[in-house]
């Protein structure tokens, strides 16, 4: 415990910068991912020929290993390989691929009879979409949006054998001197990281999803 | 791919001629060989996995107790990072394993202080999915049935076996293809353990000396490519493999597969 903190102090001002670093590279695809797969979502739930090319080749683009996706997207993009953007268009694409199949399972949970009322009552096209089939999508999208966030976070170490600059560092520098400290902190970092994230999606998710606190009271 | 001139990579145009050399293919070292490896880890991985985590589910499934404590841990262990894992158990515990021997080809004469800690996060890594998806399985199913069957004398270990298996094992198998993939993608990691095979070994070796054009970038795409392609056959297997197993009457009901809670509320995750 002694040598975690020593270290922790030791250290401060490079790990802290890790933790920034890390905090926006983890976060930052989530947002993308998430604004890019709402539409696609949508039209793949609502037009059968968008559902092949976004569900079923999305799923292909999950089988990618990270660490070669961090290094083929320097050739496809025209960046440098440390580049931090090749670290958040990986990202940004995993998580579209996981959540654009997310949404449309979502919308698609939406009981047809719901939909129905919601047009019996004077409900547009696009009044049921937004204010009736989106919101009531929410607790799956969100759940999808928990395991993109958490994994998202862990994904991001494996970005340090590449060399970009952040917590996973500390597991790099661990082992190359065989000391537990680093990894140990780096360990409890990324756990932290991951849970809060979990814990703010899970906030956010209860926000939008007032009636279901009514429906238990 | 002209306009990444100045990073410095060989370029992706070099992964074709890559695999068109038939020397890249064949022998201890090719991808061939890699194959078999990464099959071969992913196999003892899931096997022993299941072995600890369908057990177990099932109990817990029956009995209704420790869900919310194995539902927290799942959770909470998707937020380790295997890399950061793997690395910690590297230091831990590779010192104190002093088996030199190998086995045959898949096991090199000194691998083993690596693999272990390798397979080991794994391992840990594969228990989650399954362990939740089995008592999932057994949770979801009607109660009437569990009684019926009890109510017909059986025991509680023959409700268990002949009844709450046969019935969850869609769902049993939903967690089975889950960790697959997910062992399939994170035995790239493993590779960062020196010595431990599989096509991860392409690819961070393949890292290490980017610039090469036999052993560097090239073999490294080619063995993401390889990876995406082999979990994409070994998922249609167990597809099929699934399709087979499952009982006709189950099959039948065909709301099972809308309603199977790992295909939205739990997705794969990537930890590769």
């Amino acid at each position: 415990m002694n040598e975690l903190w020593t270290y922790l102090e030791a250290n401060w001002t490079q790990i802290r910068g890790w933790t920034l670093t890390t905090l926006w590279l983890a976060a930052v695809p989530v947002m993308a991912g998430l604004v890019l797969a709402l539409p696609c979502g949508w039209l793949a739930h609502r037009y059968r020929w968008a559902h092949g090319p976004f569900v079923s080749a999305m799923s292909i683009v999950y089988t990618v290993p990270s660490l070669v996706m961090f290094l083929v997207l320097p050739e496809l993009l025209g960046t440098k390989i440390l580049d931090p953007v090749n670290v958040v268009a990986a990202l940004t694409l995993y998580t579209f691929a996981l959540l654009v199949r997310t949404v449309a399972d979502g919308l698609a949970s939406v009981p047809a009879h719901t939909l129905a009322t919601a047009a019996a009552m004077g409900h547009t096209a696009r009044q049921q979409l937004l204010s009736v089939q989106l919101p009531l999508a929410v607790p799956v999208i969100g759940a999808g949006v928990r395991v993109a966030a958490v994994s998202n976070a862990s994904l991001v170490s494996v970005a340090s054998v590449v060399g970009t600059s952040q917590l996973g560092q500390l597991f790099i520098a661990g082992n190359n001197v065989g000391s537990l400290a680093p990894i140990i902190l780096g360990l409890v970092f990324f756990v932290t990281i991951a849970l809060a994230f979990d814990l703010i999606i899970v906030i956010i998710t209860r926000l939008l999803t007032p009636w279901h606190k009514a429906v238990a009271s | 791919m002209k306009l990444a001139a100045d990073n410095g990579l060989p370029g992706l145009g070099r992964v074709v001629i890559w695999f068109n050399d038939p020397g890249n293919w064949w022998g201890s070292t090719g991808l061939l060989a890699h194959v078999r490896e990464h099959l071969v880890y992913t196999f003892v991985v899931v096997c022993t996995a299941a072995l600890i985590a369908v057990p177990v589910g099932l109990v817990i499934g029956h009995t209704g107790r420790g869900t919310t404590l194995i539902a927290g841990t799942s959770n909470a262990l998707r937020a380790v990072p295997a890399l950061g894992l793997l690395i910690f158990l590297i230091v831990v515990l590779s010192p104190r394993i002093h088996i030199r021997q190998g086995l045959g080809s898949t096991i090199p004469a000194g691998s083993v202080p690596y693999l272990i800690p390798a397979l080991l996060v794994l391992v840990i890594l594969a228990i989650p999915p399954i362990l939740t998806s089995t008592y999932a399985g057994v949770q979801s199913l009607e109660p009437a049935a569990r009684e019926a069957a009890a109510g017909t004398g059986m025991t509680p270990l023959q409700v268990i076996l002949k009844v709450e298996m046969p019935c969850s094992l869609p769902l049993i198998m939903s967690g089975l293809r889950s960790a697959t993939l997910q062992v399939i993608a994170t035995l790239t990691v493993a590779a960062y353990a020196p010595l431990v095979g599989g096509l991860g070994r392409l690819i961070v070796d393949g890292h290490q000396n980017l610039r090469d054009l036999r052993y560097g970038y090239p073999a490294m795409v080619a063995g993401g490519v390889s990876v995406a392609v082999l979990a994409l056959a070994v998922d249609a297997l167990l597809n099929l493999a699934q399709r087979l197993l499952t009982s006709p009457g189950i099959a039948l009901s065909g709301t099972r597969q809308r309603t199977n809670p790992m295909n939205s509320q739990n997705p794969v995750q990537n930890a590769g």
